[in-house]
């Protein structure tokens, strides 16, 4: 199971706008490399992260293997209302992880 | 019997005939125009409103901070709508597409990368008109990220 951080405040104002930072624990094997005997090694990456905050999309990216490994994206947020943020990782080999947090706003 | 400075001697020469086996076949011109234009969908680019920040004299190529910021109020009326990070020399020429939109209310992400070998990184931003702009930086890698070769 990876591990996988959501970095935000845990409260804010409306209208404050928050830094966001989110992280998943994942290799990015890039495809383009072999094993000591020679083989390729096949492409394993992260290549699609959405958050939705209450089910709206607010951000979303993706990903190529000139994704460093443990990838991780910062990005900003109007806070308006309380709820929560949902972040979920898709990539390669059927790799799915979600992840989510609260935001107080008030 | 071999001795230790022979022993040396051959060490050398095999990770020296290692290194010009992993010498990485770098993305080419073209496919960074190829992907550029598949970005931009053929409409004009120009040059500002966006900053990209990256060190230009990089130590390790594994993991190269970076944070891409556009000059746009993120309004209804007037945002950004999308982010693109591109290289010229790694085996592949995308690096990341970021999808924004006035929600964010501050048009600025980051993101660690990796860069293969000294060359140029492109930050894009297409903007809710469609117009397209970009900031391109010349970067100097010392320690290449270990993208291709064992």
């Amino acid at each position: 199971m990876a591990r996988s951080v959501i970095h935000m405040p845990a409260t804010a104002r409306p209208g404050d706008i928050i830094a966001v930072r989110v992280l998943v624990q994942h290799s990015m094997e890039t495809g383009y490399r072999s094993n000591s005997v020679g083989e390729p090694l096949a492409r394993d990456i992260i290549r699609r992260v959405e958050c939705r905050f209450d089910g709206e999309t607010v951000f979303a990216a993706d990903l190529f293997p000139a994704i460093a490994a443990n990838p991780s994206v910062a990005f900003y947020l109007r806070a308006t209302r309380s709820g929560s943020l949902q972040v979920e990782w898709r990539g390669d080999a059927g790799f799915s992880h979600t992840d989510s947090a609260r935001l107080q706003v008030g | 019997m071999t001795n230790r400075r022979q022993l040396l001697r051959q060490t050398v020469a095999v990770a020296a005939g290692g290194m010009l086996l992993l010498r990485p076949a770098s993305a080419t011109p073209e496919s960074l125009q190829k992907v550029i234009t598949g970005f931009t969908g053929g409409a004009p680019i120009r040059t500002g409103r966006v900053k990209l920040q990256i060190a230009e004299l990089v130590e390790n190529g594994n993991a190269v901070p970076v944070t891409i910021s556009v000059d746009s109020p993120m309004t209804a009326a007037d945002h950004v709508r999308r982010i693109a990070l591109f290289n010229q020399r790694n085996p592949q020429s995308d690096v990341a597409v970021f999808e924004l939109s006035p929600v964010n209310g501050r048009a600025e992400v980051g993101t660690r990368i990796r860069l293969a070998t000294s060359q140029t990184v492109v930050a894009m931003a297409q903007m809710n008109d469609g117009s397209v702009w970009q900031h391109r930086v010349d970067v100097i890698v010392t320690l290449a990220a270990c993208i291709e070769g064992g």
